[in-house]
């Protein structure tokens, strides 16, 4: 019997690996606000063992006025394992997210994933603080579900341009984080005033990590501070991708590893590095 | 049951279907079954180590995409230490994918990496962004000869001459790079094109221009496999845009005898697999007991226009 006999056409083959391409049904992706939806698919249970930070790659569908061809990367917003569920929130930017806001109820979306390297969270890590702008809040929410599981203390800065557009607050709540939110439109989302406040939460309750994505200025403030009262961090990075697995290269940033300057792909490496090796951009 | 395997010169391979240069490394395993595929070939090294080209290096067009990556390389002892072990655990012909800046680089590198574990060695002489405005060797038949000649006294192993479509003289190429021993052509490599961000008016790629890929290469790519198959009479091995069963059944109805799937993988890491399933099935329902029969079956000999055609096709 020849090798190929064991595959008929479509089918998947064995690998080695924990990711896998696979067919979900959207449950429900509805608008959260004006600019963000939420989409929730069925999932098999083959790509429900993630980690924090995680990403998918998704096939976005293509319409009758949107004809995205590449895959397009999306950090997960919430898994659960029980309820066979993925979770995605997005911001209708492109013509991917355009394609991927026609979806309802029913329609198939293929994906691929679990991909990249996660948030670490070590054993001795008490007191985490995380500060996200906008839709990077989703990257950090799953970090907030494994952080209740694992029984740690976690304060959420939530930063956005508007009480509107704040988003996951309850979502943070109901994973046990307390929230802090700050916005443009009171004033109160400076960098002097975010710096304030972490430096106000390490002084009373201590700060044994922080975690932050996606912006530049949250990333220095963080590398600052982490560099001032020694606490590690962590950063989960975006770079376009073509194929989210590591082959085509196409991912790559600049990274500070101990003085030399190196180039990692952020599909494989990361995409959440150590917060002393990124580089601002 | 039906016969897939195919001959590249004194190489047998299991099936035809083979990952195209760049879009293929070990990271795939994590998805997919390499013990599936007819050969298994690696992104092209250099002999030194390369960081590639600034970002954004991939941008996408309507149904295909652009990439500037530039071949990043940690250099060939690397490759020679880590990738071939790797590879060598397949019962799979292991095709190295190299490039350099000379015909002298090159022809050291091909020495280098002729070693046990490499079946063949497909000389990159057509990538379009290892030098200024996207030159490379295989734009001109006499460029095309120097660097084949060196390549070919540099080692015994089967010599890929993977082509560029960057010419105005793929025949005369493809002749070239057979005359200067090369034992099968890879046709092709992308094309050098350009996008533009029409907010910022700033090009797409880091690097200005790139190599386009996917489905919108096949009829270009596919006219060349076809106009080197009639005019030379090693292999040639189809590439350029392959997506679906179809464009592999037509590459080999052109007179490939294999084929590489690129840019697709990155739509569908599975399709290699899905696809040689597809090929199969092709082949069973339609009672042709070996792939060999479909290799160059195409029936040109009724098109009376075809002379002006070939003379007015570059």
């Amino acid at each position: 019997m020849s090798l190929i006999q064991r595959h008929t056409a479509g089918e998947v083959s064995p690998a080695n690996g924990t990711t896998h391409e696979v067919e979900t049904t959207v449950k429900s992706n509805t608008p959260v606000n004006g600019e963000y939806r939420l989409l929730t698919l069925d999932a098999p249970q083959s790509v429900l063992d993630c980690q924090p930070g995680q990403f998918f790659h998704i096939l976005c569908p293509v319409t009758t006025t949107e004809q995205p061809y590449l895959r397009r990367p999306m950090s997960i917003y919430g898994y659960s394992a029980e309820k066979g569920e993925l979770q995605f929130l997005y911001k209708v930017t492109g013509e991917g997210t355009r394609a991927l806001a026609t979806l309802a109820k029913g329609d198939r979306l293929n994906v691929l994933g679990p991909l990249g390297v996660g948030f670490t969270i070590q054993d001795d890590w008490q007191n985490l603080l995380l500060l996200a702008r906008g839709v990077g809040l989703a990257t950090l929410a799953p970090l907030a579900q494994e952080a209740q599981r694992l029984n740690r203390k976690l304060v959420a800065i939530c930063s956005a341009r508007n009480a509107d557009v704040l988003m996951s607050i309850d979502h943070f709540k109901s994973l046990g984080a307390e929230v802090i939110t700050v916005t443009d439109a009171d004033g109160t989302s400076d960098l002097e005033n975010l710096r304030a406040i972490i430096e106000g939460r390490i002084a009373d309750q201590g700060v044994d990590a922080m975690y932050t994505c996606g912006s530049n200025r949250m990333l220095k403030l963080l590398q600052e501070i982490g560099a001032t009262h020694n606490i590690p961090g962590e950063i989960a990075l975006e770079q376009q991708m073509a194929c989210g697995l590591g082959m085509c290269q196409c991912c790559v940033r600049s990274f500070n590893r101990e003085g030399t300057i190196t180039q990692e792909r952020v599909c494989r490496e990361g995409p959440v590095f150590g917060i002393e090796e990124a580089m601002a951009w | 049951m039906v016969n897939l395997s195919t001959k590249i010169g004194s190489l047998t391979l299991a099936n035809p279907i083979m990952p195209a240069s760049g879009t293929f490394s070990e990271d795939l395993s994590e998805v997919l079954d390499l013990h599936q595929l007819g050969a298994h070939v690696t992104k092209t090294i250099t002999a030194e180590k390369r960081g590639g080209n600034p970002t954004p290096r991939v941008c996408e067009v309507r149904g295909s995409m652009l990439n500037s990556i530039g071949i990043p390389s940690k250099g060939v002892q690397h490759f020679i230490d880590n990738t071939i072990p790797f590879y060598n655990a397949y019962d799979v012909p292991l095709v190295v994918s190299i490039s350099a800046n000379s015909a002298d680089e090159f022809a050291r590198i091909c020495e280098q990496v002729s070693v046990p574990g490499v079946a063949a060695i497909e000389v990159n002489i057509s990538c379009p962004n290892i030098e200024e405005d996207g030159k490379a060797f295989a734009m001109r038949p006499s460029t095309t000869t120097a660097v084949m000649e060196k390549l070919r006294s540099a080692s015994d192993l089967p010599l890929w001459a993977k082509l560029s479509p960057n010419t105005g003289e793929t025949i005369e190429v493809a002749l070239a790079a057979e005359e200067a021993g090369a034992d099968a052509l890879v046709v092709a490599n992308t094309l050098l094109s350009m996008a533009i961000d029409i907010h910022t008016r700033k090009p797409k790629l880091g690097n200005l221009m790139g190599g386009l890929s996917g489905p919108s290469l096949k009829p270009i790519a596919l006219r060349m496999a076809y106009q080197c198959a009639k005019s030379v009479q090693i292999p040639v091995i189809g590439c350029g845009g392959i997506s679906t069963v179809e464009d592999i059944v037509e590459y080999l109805i052109a007179g490939a005898t294999a084929v590489q799937v690129g840019t697709a993988t990155f739509i569908n890491p599975n399709i290699m697999v899905t696809l040689l399933g597809q090929l199969e099935t092709y082949l069973e329902t339609r009672n042709i007991a070996n792939l060999s029969d479909l290799v160059g079956s195409v029936r040109d000999e009724d098109a009376a226009d075809a002379v002006v055609f070939m003379e007015t096709a570059p």
